[in-house]
């Protein structure tokens, strides 16, 4: 740790993958992680040989929704700026991803409308952000603002009705939603892969974990560490010479892409958008994610989602009407027990049970206790 | 300021002060009729402040007074309501705080502002690590936190440092943007008397060894003696006195206006 960059001059390139994914910034930097997270890609990668065909799909409805958690948890997390707004660019994207789909038929409109609808969510946080950011505001008013452009981006959306919301063949269909959206599929003319039920589920598999270590990546970077000393202290960052504004700019627009991207996974996988995407619920949902998982992790995010959506549909299901009260209960009950959220408190609870361990017996345990997680 | 270097003694105030007053010295920071209003309140008002290049020079006056409004426009935290600021030849009134910074402005605030959640050394780290990588970072890295007498906390959270430690960090910090002129906002308040000769120590080693301007907000008198070539008296917005320490502790005017409103101690 003294000397990081002797470190990375003398290993090779693996040496030196494998530093870029450590640091202070993210949780799990032991062997023994490793080894869980391998564990569990696994058992991710063979989930559709033990479960449910619904099961699965189910769950790549849930690892797209892991990805607007992890655009959340990097722009309110680690960069300090909490924002309601993820679901504007989520929505945005779903709709934009549909609108392109359905016009440019086959497998090249589908391509060309993910990467569209990824540009204009970017481009719209982007546009959002400066005004924000180099309009000084700041704190809760970001928070408040963001919130005011999901709800206005939903009533509009709920106004679209008519047949002059009609883009080409796409009709925004007002607060029926648009249906008919193509799933997406790589190809030229025909598509030789179409992401749908399992396939579906393995790239939304893949866009979590390329994005879990991308993000791992960059926040150990010296760029993640000016996101953080721009969460701890704007005053101080900026008086180190750091452009704060730009930061922060740059962040939303990237967690805005993110979003989006979370977006066009998720309304493949329905085939279809509606404006309650974007309601009050939809809006804080993320903010729930991030919050019960840890919002100063990656990991945290991701488990809280696939948990907090797994168990919604679990007591929907079970207990009809009651779910969302028991749900919301045991919300809190987290949040006020563990307020850095289920991941580090688990990791918390670990280490203290290391300590007794090792209290108990002196030797064998070589291995600090804190390695586990640090 | 080459004469600086070569005493490690107290002569060696003298001869910067010598320096200071002397004639071929650049002008490193120089405010041109700077005026700062809050709604009625004329908290600066046509001060021209200037500072030569390696000075060392303290900013004192009562509680009120405007040092700390003054540092704000400096540093562009605050933005005038009449008159400019020039830096080293440059006027930078309308600059960001950040781009001040680049130009070799540096400050340390009066509240200590560390990352008090981040490790010592990742605090040092984030101004180093903006102007150097490698082995080069490393090896700041290791000189800024040996200067701060924090070597073996480095991997402890900057919390659980003392009040002194974490006024010796943010020095360091500043100190180690390289800057021309470093800004100190009552850089010994609240702290032991053992704890203030460090910090003076560690100033006129700056100032000397590294050639980098001060200024000093400080209402501690002994302390102002101990470390400033020139003292600039600030009282109700105005520059209401200038000269050396023995100039302005004679002057039967700044014992006024300082017993008549000074309480701190």
């Amino acid at each position: 740790m003294a000397t990081e960059s002797d470190d990375t001059a003398t290993r090779g390139p693996l040496g030196r993958l494998t530093a870029a994914l450590h640091g202070p910034n993210t949780m799990g930097n032991s062997r023994r992680f490793w080894y869980l997270f391998g564990v569990a890609v696994l058992l991710f990668v063979f989930f559709p040989l033990y479960m449910l065909p619904s099961s699965v799909t189910n769950m790549s409805q849930y690892l797209s929704l892991a990805l607007l958690a992890l655009s959340l948890a990097v722009v309110w997390g680690y960069t300090g700026v909490l924002s309601f707004g993820q679901v504007a660019f989520f929505g945005v994207a779903g709709y934009t991803y549909g609108i392109v789909a359905i016009n440019v038929t086959g497998p090249l409109g589908t391509m060309a409308g993910l990467v569209v609808a990824v540009g204009i969510a970017a481009l719209f946080a982007a546009v959002l952000g400066y005004f924000m950011f180099y309009g000084g505001v700041s704190d809760v008013y970001v928070t408040i603002l963001t919130l005011v452009v999901v709800l206005v981006l939903k009533t509009f959306l709920d106004q679209t009705a008519g047949d002059e919301w009609t883009i080409g063949e796409a009709a925004l269909g007002g607060f029926n939603g648009m249906p008919g959206i193509p799933d997406l599929a790589l190809g030229i003319g025909e598509p030789f892969l179409v992401f749908d039920d399992f396939t579906l589920f393995y790239a939304a598999l893949l866009a979590v974990l390329l994005t879990y270590l991308g993000l791992r990546v960059l926040l150990n970077s010296d760029y993640g560490r000016v996101m953080v000393a721009v969460r701890e202290d704007e005053d101080r960052t900026e008086m180190l010479g750091y452009d704060v504004k730009r930061v922060k700019l740059t962040v939303f627009t990237f967690g805005g892409a993110l979003a989006g991207l979370s977006g066009v996974l998720y309304v493949t996988y329905f085939n279809y958008i509606s404006p309650s995407e974007l309601s009050l619920t939809a809006a804080s949902l993320p903010v729930i994610w991030v919050a019960v998982g840890g919002r100063k992790t990656l990991l945290g995010p991701i488990v809280a989602t696939i948990f907090i959506e797994r168990l919604g549909l679990f007591l929907s299901v079970n207990v009809g009407d009651w779910a969302f009260v028991i749900n919301g209960l045991l919300l809190l009950v987290i949040v006020l027990l563990l307020p850095e959220g289920l991941v580090p408190g688990f990791r918390d609870l670990v280490s203290w049970l290391g300590d007794r361990r090792s209290e108990g017996e002196t030797d064998d345990t070589a291995e600090p206790t804190g390695e586990v997680v640090e | 300021m080459s004469d600086a270097t070569e005493g490690m003694d107290p002569a060696v105030k003298q001869t910067s002060a010598e320096l200071a007053t002397g004639v071929d010295t650049d002008t490193i920071l120089q405010t041109d009729g700077l005026t700062k209003r809050f709604g009625g309140l004329t908290a600066i008002d046509d001060v021209d402040f200037g500072v030569e290049a390696g000075e060392l020079r303290c900013l004192i006056g009562p509680n009120g007074a405007g040092k700390s409004t003054l540092l704000n426009l400096i540093t562009g935290a605050l933005s005038p309501s009449e008159g400019a600021v020039y830096f080293k030849g440059h006027e930078i009134t309308g600059l960001d705080p950040h781009e001040r910074i680049r130009h070799g402005l540096s400050i340390k605030f009066q509240v200590p502002s560390v990352y008090e959640d981040l490790t010592v050394r990742e605090n040092v780290r984030l101004p180093i690590q903006r102007l150097a990588s490698g082995t080069e970072r490393d090896e700041r890295m290791a000189d800024a936190l040996a200067a701060s007498g924090l070597a073996d906390k480095a991997d402890i959270e900057a919390s659980a440092l003392s009040h002194g430690e974490q006024q010796q960090l943010e020095i360091g910090m500043a100190a180690s943007l390289d800057p021309d002129l470093l800004l100190l906002d009552e850089p010994v308040a609240g702290l032991s008397v053992d704890e203030r000769e460090e910090i003076a120590d560690r100033i006129t080693q700056l100032n000397e060894e590294r050639s980098i301007a001060f200024v000093v907000i400080e209402h501690d008198t002994d302390f102002v003696a101990d470390i400033a070539d020139h003292i600039t008296v600030l009282h109700q917005g105005e520059t209401f006195r200038e000269g050396s320490i023995e100039e302005i502790e004679a002057d039967p005017e700044v014992q006024r206006i300082y017993l008549g409103g000074e309480t701190d101690a």
